[in-house]
């Protein structure tokens, strides 16, 4: 564990958390600290994880779908989840992915928008960890503008028929369930799809240089056929999947302030130790001017995501909020990250230490779940009612 | 089957360990926390009740903070705690300590079975156990790395250097288990949302009837009349390896006994 005593006296941000933020934060930090950071730099390198067994592992903390009510989810603050987000992407972004995929974006799709029958079939086993889920929303061609999807969903009879193809599709090899977005004739529909359904496929994208501690896969469909029932009977249009890209950029806002958290730890400790010229690294004016800054980052950061959090709870918050946090988030990690490999010069490149595993899992961070350029649309069109997108 | 499961609050030995004025450990200006070697009875008794039926009462002695360590064991699963706290316990030894535990194990009901560590570690005596079981009147298994309950029975292993020992107690009992038993569990995000509401009793001397001449310093049989820090940790010796490094290395743990 890098904890470092001197930057949490100075964030203090423990102090703004309740006694049970504080123990869900500790609890996830422990876990993740004794069983999964001894193999992450093993995991990134080989471009494997054992998905299931973590799986399980976050189940039994009770973390995966934690801020949904009943069907065996803890029904947590948004803060709380956050707090988690923050202590796995401390670890690694990509087992955060996982459980946002699980949680924010395949749960909640069943949860708000599933039937009786899809929610008691899915939600409790997913809550456990023991059936894992992905989300198929972007394809090759759209990514920012899903609109223009072409996956199409045909009906037939009772049945609906699917014919297309997602690309980047997180926990895609690895799912025993698909929340999968096409076009139909009226309006875009979402399918809950076991995956052993005849006429899906998932390919596991290779040579990824980020998020290598996570699954990514292409999804294809061809005359894939569901029963009737597989449709998301409570939504339709892109409402759906939006709702439920906003859950998961929310807890990226504070995700993203683990992984910078922990750059920033291991700069701390490294340039503590690194004696260069006859002293400490630390000691130097240059060093410490960069220490201090992304301290500031840091801090306001967390300070962010805090108080959008706390906006979550109150039912406050607005869409253009979350993208504030995401956009502000994002962009400074993974500057933090960067400045941070700089000082731990050549040791800095390599898998020994975090930080640049980190600044290469925060490039996909700024990209999925809306890219920083996305956001800034939103963040400008709520500011002065212009729409700017096309 | 109902459970008491005796958790002791302890410094934390990743930070510095002190002696107040009077040579007892330092308790209260320090971070404490569950003894590590409590989690496993805590754990064990959780695996026992939910493999049947049943509840996990945890038991500390010690002052205002230590019912943090209760909190640890409710958040990890435990269903209700006691904790003794009376400013004259203070100074008790392992004696005295145990006369209080057994006081509060009587008052909290016939428990089929009382869990212990295999050692605090704070003062690592490994007695507490042992006192315990004789002022209950309870057979005892101490060092257990293997546990199972049948028919009115436990049944323990216990590994030496020399043999594997498997002893069996009839319930209701005690057992103190060792740090091979399991693996104890990460307080999920459940346990410590209900933690919030599960009780929590605080009792005194008079509470179990105790008198306070009967433990702390006039109580207890021993008394600790001096303590030295073990001085800091010296720099270690830095050998440069001018081909000779296996040679060096073979004579320093000859030199310390260490082959
Ligand atoms: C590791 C990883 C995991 C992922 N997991 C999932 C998943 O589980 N499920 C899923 O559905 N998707 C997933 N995605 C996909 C992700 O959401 C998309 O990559 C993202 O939405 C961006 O789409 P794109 O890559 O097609 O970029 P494009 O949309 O092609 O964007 C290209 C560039 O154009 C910019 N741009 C876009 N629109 C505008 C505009 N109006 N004005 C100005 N600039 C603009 C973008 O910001 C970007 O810089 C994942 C991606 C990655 C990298
Ligand atoms: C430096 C030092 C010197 C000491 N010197 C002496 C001495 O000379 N003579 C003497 O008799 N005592 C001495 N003490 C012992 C001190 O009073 C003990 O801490 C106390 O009596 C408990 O014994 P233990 O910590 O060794 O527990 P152990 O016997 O090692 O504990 C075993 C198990 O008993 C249970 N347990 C122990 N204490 C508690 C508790 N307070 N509440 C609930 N459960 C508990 C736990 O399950 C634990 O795992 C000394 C302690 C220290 C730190």
């Amino acid at each position: 564990m890098t904890a470092h005593p001197a930057l949490d006296k100075l964030t203090a941000i423990d102090s703004l958390l309740s006694e049970e933020e504080r123990d869900l934060a500790t609890t996830v930090r422990s876990f993740a600290d004794d069983k999964l950071r001894p193999y992450l730099a093993d995991w990134f390198e080989a471009g494997e994880i054992p998905a299931r067994e973590i799986a399980q592992q976050l189940g039994a903390l009770g973390v995966l779908g934690m801020h949904l009510d009943g069907y065996e989810c803890a029904g947590a603050s948004a803060t709380m989840y956050g707090l988690a987000c923050q202590e796995l992407e401390a670890a690694d972004s990509g087992l955060r992915s996982l459980m946002s995929v699980q949680g924010s974006l395949a749960m909640t799709a069943i949860h708000h928008f599933g039937s009786e029958e899809q929610k008691q079939e899915w939600l409790p086993r997913m809550a456990a960890g023991e059936a894992l889920g992905c989300f198929g929303l972007t394809e090759p061609d759209f990514g920012s503008d899903p609109a223009g999807m072409r996956t199409r969903a045909k009906r037939d009879g009772d049945d609906w028929v699917i014919n297309g193809s997602k690309m980047w599709i997180t926990n895609g090899t690895v799912a025993d369930v698909a929340v999968v977005w096409a076009q139909t004739d009226d309006k875009i529909r979402g399918f809950v799809v076991p995956t052993d359904t005849k006429g899906f496929t998932a390919t596991e994208v290779k040579h990824k240089l980020s998020l290598r501690a996570s699954k990514t896969a292409g999804l294809s469909f061809e005359d894939m056929r569901l029963p009737g029932s597989a449709v998301l009977p409570e939504v339709s249009g892109l409402r759906g999947p939006l709702t439920c890209l906003s859950e998961a950029r929310f807890g990226i806002i504070f995700g993203a302030m683990g992984a910078a958290r922990d750059c920033l730890e291991t700069a701390l400790e490294y340039a503590g130790s690194r004696i260069i010229y006859d002293k400490p690294l630390a000691g130097f004016q240059l060093t410490q001017a960069k220490l201090a800054d992304m301290t500031l980052e840091l801090m306001k950061g967390q300070l962010l995501a805090l108080h959008i959090g706390r906006q979550k709870d109150a039912g406050t918050l607005q869409p253009a909020q979350v993208s504030v946090g995401k956009l502000n988030n994002c962009r400074e990690a993974i500057k933090i990250a960067r400045e941070c490999r700089t000082i731990l010069a050549a040791n800095g490149i390599t898998l020994d230490y975090p930080v640049l595993r980190h600044a290469n899992n925060l490039e996909s961070v700024m990209t999925y779940e809306g890219t920083s350029e996305v956001h800034q649309l939103i963040v400008g069109q709520a500011l002065t009612g212009e729409a700017a997108f096309r | 089957m109902n459970i008491v499961v005796c958790v002791k609050y302890v410094p934390d030995a990743q930070s510095d360990r002190t002696f107040s004025d009077d040579h007892t450990t330092d308790r209260t200006n320090v971070d404490g926390l569950l003894s590590e070697l409590d989690e496993y009875a805590v754990e064990e008794a959780l695996k026992l009740v939910e493999a049947g039926e049943g509840e996990v009462t945890v038991l500390t002695v010690g002052p205002e903070v230590a019912v943090e360590a209760v909190k640890k064991a409710l958040k990890m699963g435990a269903h209700k705690g006691v904790h003794v706290c009376d400013d004259a316990i203070h100074g008790s030894d392992a004696g005295a300590t145990s006369l209080v535990l057994a006081k509060a194990v009587e008052k909290i009901g016939k428990p089929d079975l009382v869990l212990t560590g295999l050692a605090s570690t704070d003062g690592t005596m490994s007695v507490v156990p042992a006192m315990l079981a004789e002022r209950l009147g309870l057979p005892q298994v101490t060092q257990v790395s293997e546990l199972s309950v049948a028919d009115g029975s436990v049944k323990g292993r216990r590994d030496t250097d020399i043999a594997s020992e498997t002893v069996e107690a009839s319930l209701p009992a005690l057992v103190g288990v060792t740090d091979q038993i399991n693996e104890p569990r990460y307080p999920s995000l459940k346990g410590i949302m209900a933690a919030k509401k599960k009780p929590v009793e605080t009792w005194s001397l008079s509470d179990l009837g105790l008198d306070a001449a009967q433990v702390g310093f006039e109580g207890s049989w021993t008394k600790v009349v001096d303590v030295t820090q073990r001085p800091a940790r010296e720099k270690g010796e830095v050998q440069p390896d001018e081909g000779d490094g296996g040679t060096k290395l073979v004579e320093f743990l000859n030199k310390s006994k260490l082959v």
